[in-house]
């Protein structure tokens, strides 16, 4: 073996080694590499004595209720098995609408709805020109 | 594949010449494709239905972020070289990489930070994807100030290389972070070939502003690359030459 074969084999063995000590630590953490549940499973954590924690879903369409004159939101969100009713006051960020992706942190009340001290909108990857969406709405 | 040639380049004054003839170029041609790339971008391309004129801001995050974890590859694949081969000019290269490479990173995180603002309502989570790519900044970083630390060349060129080679490792986690975890960062939108989830219009700059960050990353190798050669080089003969 020359001694360039060696340090290419150090390097590799290296590599390999330090590869599946990360992916150890990562599937071991998996739980809390997660940014979110979904409702679903929110809906088994409602007993539980909670910390904040965030759920990801769909914003029910015809579920959003907003308080006149005020900040006060209540709209409900899904994952199209289970869902989530929802309370926030504050502002919502830009792509929140009906059917929008959003993610929502805080946690459940004595009634069973979720007190949000924050919402974030999660856009999807596609991107396309409104007439070219619509066309797809129709489609579809 | 004829190794002689490829071990030709890695002789010092021959990977000078090389370079120096090839920088003008790669930085000329890179440049212009940025402009036609955001002209397009900012100007022909149609509003997003969403976002409007914000997802603009695309034609600016995305190269940038694809430029820092290739240039983090070049880097690493350099520091293996290095390594393996014992070779000067590996090193160099790796070297001229690493700031480019923390610039592209930098770039791409505010830039995000910028657009996530209004669209997700928040500039900063700590989800898999943003976090994976600001490790990406530190290893950056790491690199840097590794090798300005040791005095001795040689010990400084091995172990910055050894750090980025075990860096290497976080490459796959940023680019899969989006399929691997729930994020609120949305998924990959061209690195999918059977359903391109953007339309032509919308592309085409996008595609041009990529391969112009590319061919304009190859430039500032070349000038990095050649000019650390020369600091390195100082006291060799065909330096004096030139």
């Amino acid at each position: 073996m020359l001694p360039r074969h060696k340090r290419l084999l150090g390097i590799l063995v290296t590599l390999i080694g330090v590869t599946v000590a990360i992916t150890l630590i990562l599937s071991s953490f998996q739980d809390n590499l997660l940014y979110y549940v979904t409702p679903s499973e929110a809906i088994k954590k409602i007993d539980d004595d909670q910390s904040k924690f965030r759920i990801g879903g769909l914003v029910e369409v015809g579920s959003f209720k907003r308080k006149d004159g005020s900040l006060q939101s209540r709209f409900v969100l899904t994952d199209g098995i289970e869902s989530v009713e929802v309370n926030y006051i504050g502002i919502l960020p830009d792509l929140f609408r009906e059917g929008q992706g959003i993610i929502v942190t805080g946690k459940f009340d004595k009634m069973k709805i979720f007190i949000a001290t924050e919402v974030l909108a999660k856009h999807d990857e596609n991107y396309m020109p409104p007439d070219i969406h619509a066309l797809k709405e129709s489609t579809s | 594949m004829n190794l002689k040639k490829i071990y030709k380049y890695g002789s010092p004054p021959n990977f000078y010449r090389f370079a120096m003839k090839l920088e003008p170029w790669c930085l000329s041609l890179g440049l212009f494709l940025i402009a036609i790339g955001s002209i397009g971008g900012l100007f022909v391309a149609p509003k997003d239905y969403q976002m409007g004129d914000a997802f603009r801001i695309i034609y600016f995050h995305v190269p940038s972020a694809y430029l820092s974890m290739s240039a983090y590859a070049a880097m690493g694949i350099a520091s293996i070289i290095g390594i393996v081969w014992r070779s000067n000019v590996a090193f160099a290269v790796a070297k001229s990489i690493a700031p480019f490479g923390a610039l592209m990173t930098a770039v791409a995180l505010i830039t995000g930070m910028l657009w996530g603002k209004p669209m997700w309502g928040t500039a900063w989570v700590w989800d898999a994807r943003l976090t994976s790519e600001f490790i990406l900044l530190l290893l950056y970083f790491g690199y840097i100030t590794l090798h300005a630390t040791i005095k001795e060349q040689k010990k400084a060129d091995r172990a910055a290389s050894l750090l980025a080679i075990l860096g290497i490792i976080n490459l796959p986690i940023i680019h899969y972070s989006v399929v691997w975890w729930n994020t609120l960062h949305q998924a990959s939108t061209i690195s999918k070939l059977d359903s391109p989830s953007i339309v032509g219009e919308m592309l085409w700059p996008l595609l041009l502003m990529i391969i112009g960050y590319m061919i304009f990353f190859i430039g500032v190798i070349c000038r990095g690359g050649s000019a650390e050669v020369l600091m390195r080089e100082k006291r060799s003969n065909w330096v004096k030459e030139v």
